[in-house]
This record gives C-alpha cells, structure tokens and sequence, in this order.
C-alpha cells in the first residue's frame, strides 16, 4: 500500500520516481502545444518549415551579401542553416519553458503533478519542430551539393542536440521559476535572447574572434560547441574537443541549477501564480 | 483499522499584505533588498490546526461558510499548496477534482480533450483507452467528438469533464463543488455516479453547499468556521448545528471589520459599516412569512463618490441567487460627501417560502467596484405552528406571488 507524508517542506529530492510514474505527461504536454500551435494556421505545420527556410534567407542576405561574412568555406546558406537548427531548439525552447508555469498557471492551481514536466515538455515541443527543420536542411543541402561525413552525423548532430537540450532545460526550468515570482523576466527573456543570437556563433565563424577572452568564453559555452558538432558534419574540420568538454560541463551544471531552484520553489507556484 | 488519512494540525497562513500585491517586482527587490517589506506582520489564518481522520470507504462532507477555510484543505490534501505547519497522513492514492475540465483546450478536439484532462488527473493511457467508450457514452456528446472544444456549448463542456473524471479510480477522491453546475438531469445523473463510486467502497471527500447532496451522499460532515473544524459527525448533526449556529447573528452585523475577499479590485472608497434586518420576530434575522423585510445599511463615504449603487442579493442556502436588485432600479443616489449615511432597502412584496436565506451585497461608484461581500448573513422566513400559513412549510419553489387569480 502507499503511504506518504503531506507536509511544509520536504527535504530537497529530484523526484524521479514521480517523474517516472507521470511519464506519459511529458507526451501529453509536448503533443497538445506541437497540436495547438499551428492548429488555427492556415498553412499548420508547414510553418514548421517555412521558419527556418525564411531566417536562412534573411542571414543570407544580410550577412552573407551584403556584410560579407566568412563561413568557413562552405556556402553561408549552409553554414547559417546549422547554427540556427541548434539556435531554434535553443530560443524556443527557453521562451516556451520559461514562461510555461505562468501560462499554465490554471492548470497548476486546480490539480497536482510534478510540476517539472511542465518546463521539460515546453523544451521538447521545440525539438519537434528541429525535426521538422532538419527536413529544410537536408533539401538545402542537396541543391549545394554539399558532402556529409556519414560518421559525423550519427555522432556528432545527436552529441550537440543533447547539450543543447541540457542547456535549455537547465536555463529554462530555472527562468520559469523565477518568472512565477517576478513577472520582470516575462519582458527581459526576449531581449536575452537576442542578445545570444549574437553572443554565439551562429551567423558568423566561431574563429571571428581573435581576443583569447573572448575565446576562452566561447570554450565555455555550451551552445557554441554544440553548434560546432553540428557544422563539422559538413566541413569536415575538427572539433575542439576541450571546447565540447567544457562547454558540456557547464551545460549540466545549468541543468543542476535550475532543477535545483525549481524544485526548491515550486510547492508555493500555486499560491504565486 | 488505520485511517486512510490522517490529518494533523493543519495550519496554513496567508500574508494579506503580500496577498494583495502579489506580483512582486524585481525593482522592488533591488531598490530595498535588506529592507523588509511593508504590510507583512499582517497574517491570515485560512487553516488553524485542523485534525480528523478518515477512514477507507467513507464518503466525508466539508461544509462552511465563504471564507471558512473548504478550498484551502482540499487545495493542501491534493498536493497543490503545502501547508505552513502540520502533517497529514495518506494511505492511498488520491485524485482531486476541484474544477472540472482541468487542462481542457479549446482548440483541441472532444477526443483529444479526453486524453489531456485524464491524463492529467492521473490516469494512463491504457486506463483511458479502456474507458473511452463508455466516458463519451456518459457524455453523451458523441458526434462532436472530433469538434474542436471552442464550438461546444458549456453544458457539453461541463458534461465531458465530469465523464473523464466519473472514471478516474483512485483510493480517495477529492471534490470540490463541482456539482453546483449543469442542468438538473445531468446533476442528478452526477450525484448518481457518486453515489456509486462512494458505495464501490472508496473514499470521498466533498466540499458543498449544498446541504441536501451532503445528507443524501456522505455519512459524515465536518463544519469547518474561519479555519478551525467546528463539528465533526454525522451530517444531520453537523447541518442543523451549522444552520442553528448561523442564526445567532448580532442583530446588528458590523462589517467594518470583516475581510473582503473576492476577485473584485476592490476601490474601498465607500464601504459597507453595518446590516440590520428590521420588523425581526422573536429573534434576530427571523421574521415571518408574508412579512414586509426592511434591509438596514449603514454606509462610510470615505471618499466623495459619484452615482453610488448598492447590490443586494439574496440566494437560497443552496447558493441560487433568486433576488438581485440594484438601487438604480428604484432612484439614483446623488453624489455623497465624506461621512456616514444609512439606506433601507424595503421588500413589501417578497413573498418567499419559508426557510434560511443568504444575503450578499455591494457597492459600485461610476463603472469601479467599491465594496463586495458574497454573504454576510442569512435571515429565516418562518410560520408559527398554528397559523393558517402552516403548510407553506411543505411547499415546494421558492416565490409566492400574490393576486395572481382572477374568475373570468
């Protein structure tokens, strides 16, 4: 028979064995905001598709014809195309996980689950549409002609869609925590991200840089060595491994700090939210 | 037998200084950070060491008035919000149904809404494919099973939510007033279903106020009054304990005091001080039937307002409001300096049956809500033992119009 204690606040635990047993949940949640998102569009799913496709085209134009900006010898539509696969799950995903509690605040007041699917699920309704994007890709990349490193592909795309997905949950359950009790993070989050967008190489080479600061910055970061793995696939160049490592030591310590500061707060969501 | 839950001194405060400004800014945090905030000594009790027990296969009432503490317990028992001090123990698995439709999305179909609401009150997938036929047969909603939600009426809503959440089976089950809504043929087919469920030997905790579902479904009540549970027994007793306590209101009821809770933004520049009920007979707030009742408000203008309406709404102890009348229905108020004024609001006509009836009331100023209070008290309409207005007592319905007959 179960047995558990119903009381002020519990000692700090990951909650697995709930999580687990509301594992379906995670479905549920991705499946009715994949659902409701291009449901009322008249083009559905199609955006999915078009997102990307048009962002390419915009960089492209601005970045490659008319600032001329290096790619590392491979075509820029191409080149932009991989930073901005790892770029969406990364932007959407922390837009949608970090205001996810306060849109679903609801929900979160009128019934009990482990509140961290929420977030986590908000973070994987943006890997559906990278898949839906990896089809745009795998067109761009036949009309170029462009070689792909079988061995590559299977190791290396998997390898920075995971740090990207750890980065993303870490940042976005932390800032979906925070957002329940200051509202103020609702307007800076997408100002954070655009700053991003430019604070990492994705429209322009990681190699830009010459100041060893700002090099040794970009060996942290997490998001910039997953878009390295993504480009080597079709440049061919190596990746640097300290970087991977790194940047993935300092991916699962953000995960540690959000779970960390989600779960310490979360009980009182529903007197916040 | 161990119970299957064991309450124990449950105590949740509020702060009513943080409550009211609840959106904290991060400006604020910066600009003071070692600075304490202002208005937060002031805490409220919504639960002051509550115990009881239950035990497997009883079907429990919670009763009280607004503001008794009913939604805070359900709210803590489900897992939502902790407690501040206190434990409860639980020997089962609990589901709780404190709104229906829980998740619901309009754009989502009948079908998919289905999936979502019951995996969300905890059940699998498989437990919900095993039900599917007969939760859109209770439903009887079938041909818009693949309508989106939006286009449902909310009769239709209400009754698809109620269906997924008929068949959730867990030990204990928590609900929370969900049956004061629907038409009375899908009310009763939901007390039926509850009825069922509590027979099927699972535990049931229900909030109502509805004292007739209470009598006829649970098999013991707990009164629960400004946080504390008042009485603990079987329903009768605690309903006629409840209902005899309410009468014995002050004659003069002073509100000044009172918390005003509510949703309503409230502007508090004119706010209710008192009630009275004139032309009473024996006792405070009782009078007889097919009598005059005068309503007696005292009024602190705070601020100067400009065209001040007062509310009243008298309910049936059932929550169904049967008189909603508003001052600008009779004569306009002309605008009112800072000071004390007092109305009477006279019902010549008010011809109900016997029996209790609540009274809510509120004050509204040129478009913006100033004061609100969803009950402050109830008065009995009574017929002596010997009068010839005896069997009003056995009536059915609620308003006897008068002159209604004419030989044509």
């Amino acid at each position: 028979m179960i047995e558990y204690v119903i009381q002020a606040q519990n000692k700090f635990s990951l909650g697995l064995k709930e999580l687990w047993h509301y594992r379906e949940l995670f479905y549920f949640f991705t499946w009715r905001d994949v659902k409701v998102k291009y449901k009322q569009a008249a083009l559905g799913v199609l955006w999915a598709i078009l997102q990307p496709l048009i962002m390419m085209v915009m960089f492209t134009l601005i970045f490659s014809k008319a600032l001329k900006v290096s790619s590392d010898g491979i075509p820029y539509p191409v080149f932009a195309l991989s930073g901005l696969l790892i770029w969406n799950i990364f932007s959407n995903g922390l837009l949608n996980s970090a205001n996810s509690m306060v849109t679903n605040a609801n929900i979160i007041k009128k019934i009990y689950f482990p509140r961290l699917i929420i977030p986590m699920s908000a973070v994987l309704t943006a890997l559906v549409d990278f898949f839906f994007a990896l089809i745009v890709y795998a067109l761009v990349l036949i009309y170029y002609h462009q070689n792909v490193i079988i061995l590559k592909l299977i190791f290396y795309l998997p390898l920075g869609i995971l740090i990207t997905i750890i980065t993303t949950f870490g940042l976005g359950t932390f800032l979906a925590a925070l957002n329940v009790k200051f509202r103020d993070f609702q307007y800076m989050i997408p100002f954070m991200i655009q700053f991003l967008l430019f604070a990492n190489p994705v429209l322009y080479s990681a190699k830009a840089f010459t100041n060893p600061w700002i090099n040794a910055l970009m060996k942290a970061n997490p998001l910039s060595s997953a878009i390295q793995l993504c480009r080597s696939v079709f440049t061919g160049q190596e990746v640097d491994w300290l970087a991977v490592g790194t940047g993935s030591i300092v991916a699962i310590l953000l995960l540690a700090i959000g779970i960390y500061t989600f779960r310490k707060t979360e009980s009182y969501f529903a007197d916040l939210a | 037998m161990k119970p299957i839950l064991e309450v124990q001194h449950i105590t949740k405060q509020f702060k009513i200084g943080a409550q009211q400004e609840r959106y904290l800014s991060l400006r604020d945090l910066l600009a003071n950070p070692f600075k304490k905030k202002k208005n937060v000594d002031q805490t409220f009790f919504a639960l002051n060491d509550v115990n009881f027990d239950v035990y497997p296969g009883e079907s429990i009432g919670i009763i009280g008035r607004n503001g008794a503490g009913k939604s805070t317990l359900l709210k803590i028992l489900s897992k939502i919000t902790p407690p501040s001090s206190g434990k409860i123990i639980c020997r089962g698995r609990v589901a709780s149904l404190l709104e229906v439709g829980t998740g619901f999305h309009p754009e989502l179909s009948g079908r998919e809404n289905i999936y979502m609401n019951g995996s969300i009150l905890g059940m699998r997938k498989f437990e919900i494919d095993k039900h599917f036929e007969a939760i859109v047969d209770f439903s009887g909603i079938e041909q818009f099973l693949d309508t989106p939600l939006k286009r449902y009426s909310s009769g239709m809503q209400l009754r698809l939510a109620f269906a997924v959440a008929a068949f959730l089976e867990p030990e204990i089950l928590i609900i929370d007033e969900v049956l004061a809504v629907g038409d009375a043929e899908f009310q009763k087919k939901c007390l039926g279903k509850m009825d069922e469920v509590s027979k099927s030997g699972r535990t049931v905790l229900f909030v109502s106020h509805n004292m007739e579902t209470v009598l006829q479904l649970c098999d013991r009540c707990i009164l629960l009054e400004k946080g504390t549970v008042k009485k603990n027994g079987t329903p009768s007793e605690t309903i006629d304990y409840y209902l005899s306590n309410q009468k014995n209101q002050d004659e003069v009821i002073d509100l000044s005091n009172v918390i005003r809770t509510g949703s309503f933004d409230l502007k508090q520049n004119a706010r209710f001080r008192s009630v009275k009920l004139d032309n009473i007979d024996n006792a405070p707030w009782q009078i007889k039937y097919k009598q005059t009742i005068t309503l007696k408000f005292e009024i602190d203008v705070i601020n100067d307002v400009q065209d001040l309406e007062i509310g009243i709404a008298i309910s049936t102890i059932s929550d169904f409001e049967i008189i909603s009348s508003l001052s600008t229905d009779c004569k306009k108020i002309e605008n009112l300096k800072k000071g004390t004024y007092s109305f009477d609001f006279v019902f010549p006509e008010l011809t109900v049956l016997p029996g209790i009836y609540k009274i809510g009331i509120g004050l509204r100023s040129d478009k913006k809500m100033e004061d609100y209070l969803k009950e402050v008290g109830q008065f009995e309409i009574l017929v002596s033992k010997s009068s010839s207005d005896e069997k009003a007592n056995t009536r059915k319905g609620i308003i006897v119009p008068k002159n209604i007959i004419n030989r044509s």
